[in-house]
Formats: structure tokens, C-alpha cells, sequence
């Protein structure tokens, strides 16, 4: 009976995860509504208990998917995947005026690059802090905390040791994990309401499952505007860190 | 049809991550540079066109608001697989730098989205961004 079952639920994984996920969504709207009084968005309840199971689902497997390591709910893997991600973001430029993106050009264009440099002097304050002289150690960690992929890229092309490039990642995912819960939380205190604060968002904070998960949280029209820069980031950060960062960093230690 | 929106989603996604590998290679790094965000100004563009000329229908128009409001869920799974023990498991020079840009960052958005400011409101029509999938009429 139980193995019935198990066979269904792998052979589906994808329906799986459509029906976990829904029932994660409507139980985080109940807790919204009757604990938090609605003081604390759904979205923002749902992408905590998200990243709860995966944080079971990690230890229960010891392996790097969360969740969706679990037998049973490989589906969320796929569901939660880079394909339908990213066609599932591209589908919220639908709701996007293409008014409010020329007038938030300039300050977009800006915050990308003042996102990439900032996070990145900041990782390597910190890791010089922390004992590390080295400009490969130093550069790939700062790269980390633009982003867990601009980490890892870096410090492959760097040459740096795995234990840094983890280190690297780490940093990246603390960040991604920050901004998803703490947007909603922040969004009124910096002004997080129009599109064109939403464009800066994306350009500063960079990682793009955050913004995006934080900006859902908060305000779903917000979405497309911030994913828009979001995107950008990773790349220019994979431009910057290895090259012109890197012989900077290279220069002062 | 809504297929005719799904589809043209698609083309948006592909051109776009096209054109970012394709920049990635030209600038010599091994990523892709911004696909995603040039695949959604292409539907933007395209949407604005089509809207323009009324050869956008309601239906093909609900393929992609599907998939916009689909687009809360897909993240939740997303957090569900995200490696959270291993950021856990990072220590606190992780912890310091993650957090310590994320703060940061947080306090520069006010500076930024202050250049050049003039009164921006979100448009009536939102189709894809929205919860609702059904607003559309």
C-alpha cells in the first residue's frame, strides 16, 4: 500500500509539487490571517516554511537540494527549477509599463553597479576581518556576497581553494535567504512601493531568487521591476569580480 | 488562444537567454549576462506593439497572466530547495558577510531611487504581475 503510493508520487513529481506547494500557500494565508492579523503577508509566511523544509529536507539527506532531495518531492526541483523560473518571471514583464522602465533607466543602471561594488567591498572587509590576506580568498569572498553564483565563478577563474569558494557560496546564500524574508519587513522603511524604487532594489540587492521572492512577498506588481535589474546583476558581477575587482583588491592587499 | 501567449512567452525567454549567452561569449565570461532581463524587455516591447495595433486577444493575453501568477508558487518551491544547510553550515564569516550586504544595501535604496525622482505610480492594468489571474476584464 505504502509503496503504491510512493510510486505515484514519484511518477508525478511534478503534480506533487504542485499540490504541496498549493496547500503550503493556503496554510501560510490562514497563519497570515488568523495569527498576524494580515500584518504579515502570506507570500512572505510561504517562502519561510519553503525554506524550513528545505532545511529539513537537508538534513534528513545530507544533499544540496533541500527539499526536493526527498524521494517523493523531486517534482519541487523541477517546479522550483531555473526553466520555470525564469519563464514564469519573464510572464510578470507582462504587468510591466514600459513607461515606468524608461523613467527608472539612469537609477537602474546606477544601482547595478553601485549593488555589485558595494557587496563586494563589504565581503572583502569581512573576510579581511576574519584573518584572510590573500586577494584570491579576499576577491572571492566579496564576489560571494554579490552573489552565490558570482562567488563560485570567481573563484574558479581565481583559482581559490573550496573551502573559500564554499565559503563564497555561503555567504551568497545567506544573503538570497535574507532578502527573501526580510524585503516585506524593510519595503516601508526604504520606500520599497513604486516601480521605480523597485528597479533600484533589483540593481542593489542583486540576487534574483531574493529580490524576487521578497518582492512577491511584498508586493507582487513590484515583481516584474525588480527581476528586470535582478538579472543583470549576476552577469555584470561575473564580469566585475574576476577582472577589474580582483586587480583593485590585488593592488591594496 | 492561450497558446498563442504561452508561446510567444517562450520566444521572449529563448531570444533573451540567446542574446545573454551570446553577450557572455563576446565579453569572454562564462555566463549569461542578463538573459532573463532582456528576454522581458522584448515582451514588454512586444506586448506594447501588439496592444497597440489590438492584435493581442483575451485569451492569448491569460496564457500569460497564467504563468505570471504562477509565478508566487514556482518561487516557494524554489525556497524549498535552496541549500539552507549549507548556508547555515557557512559560520559566521558567512553569516557577517551575507548579512552585512544585505543591510547595507537595504539603507542605499532610499539614495538611489531618489536620483532624478519624479512621481511614479503603478499603472491601473496589471495583468501579470497581479495575485489575481481573473482581473483581467
Amino acid at each position: 500500500m505504502f509503496e503504491i503510493l510512493s510510486d505515484t508520487f514519484v511518477e508525478n513529481g511534478l503534480i506533487v509539487s504542485f499540490a504541496v506547494v498549493g496547500i503550503t500557500i493556503y496554510l501560510s494565508y490562514m497563519i497570515s490571517d488568523k495569527l498576524t492579523n494580515g500584518k504579515i503577508h502570506g507570500s512572505a509566511i510561504a517562502i519561510i516554511m519553503g525554506l524550513v523544509l528545505a532545511y529539513i529536507g537537508g538534513i534528513n539527506t545530507g544533499g544540496e537540494q533541500g527539499l526536493a532531495d526527498i524521494g517523493i518531492f523531486t517534482g519541487i526541483g523541477l517546479m522550483g527549477g531555473g526553466m520555470l523560473r525564469d519563464f514564469a518571471i519573464v510572464a510578470t514583464a507582462f504587468g510591466a509599463s514600459l513607461d515606468e522602465i524608461k523613467k527608472a533607466g539612469l537609477p537602474g543602471i546606477i544601482s547595478l553597479f553601485a549593488g555589485v561594488i558595494v557587496s563586494f567591498v563589504i565581503g572583502v572587509v569581512i573576510a579581511f576581518a576574519f584573518g584572510y590576506t590573500d586577494a584570491v580568498s579576499l576577491t572571492t569572498i566579496g564576489a560571494g556576497a554579490a552573489t552565490y553564483i558570482v562567488g563560485p565563478v570567481t573563484g574558479t577563474a581565481l583559482g581559490a581553494s573550496s573551502e573559500v569558494i564554499a565559503l563564497s557560496i555561503a555567504a551568497g546564500l545567506i544573503k538570497s535567504i535574507l532578502t527573501m524574508i526580510g524585503t516585506p519587513f524593510v519595503a516601508k522603511y526604504i520606500g520599497l512601493d513604486n516601480p521605480r524604487s523597485a528597479i533600484v532594489y533589483g540593481g542593489l540587492m542583486g540576487t534574483t531568487s531574493g529580490v524576487a521572492g521578497g518582492l512577491a512577498a511584498t508586493d507582487p506588481k513590484l515583481v516584474p521591476y525588480g527581476a528586470m535589474t535582478a538579472t543583470f546583476y549576476t552577469g555584470l558581477g561575473c564580469l566585475m569580480a574576476p577582472s577589474v575587482l580582483f586587480l583593485v583588491t590585488r593592488t591594496i592587499f | 488562444m492561450v497558446i498563442y501567449g504561452v508561446a510567444l512567452l517562450a520566444v521572449c525567454l529563448l531570444a533573451g537567454v540567446l542574446l545573454g549567452e551570446l553577450l557572455g561569449t563576446a565579453i569572454g565570461i562564462d555566463a549569461n549576462v542578463g538573459g532573463v532581463g532582456i528576454a522581458m524587455l522584448i515582451l514588454v516591447l512586444v506586448v506594447d506593439y501588439l496592444k497597440k495595433n489590438n492584435k493581442l486577444n483575451i485569451k492569448s493575453q491569460e496564457g500569460m497572466a497564467f504563468w505570471g501568477a504562477m509565478y508566487i508558487p514556482i518561487v516557494i518551491a524554489m525556497a524549498a530547495k535552496q541549500n539552507v544547510v549549507a548556508a547555515v553550515d557557512g559560520g559566521p564569516l558567512a553569516l557577517m558577510a551575507g548579512v552585512s550586504a544585505v543591510i547595507v544595501s537595504w539603507a542605499m535604496v532610499p539614495l538611489l531611487s531618489s536620483i532624478g525622482k519624479d512621481t511614479s505610480t503603478l499603472s491601473d492594468e496589471e495583468l501579470g504581475g497581479s495575485d489575481d489571474v481573473r482581473n483581467i476584464k
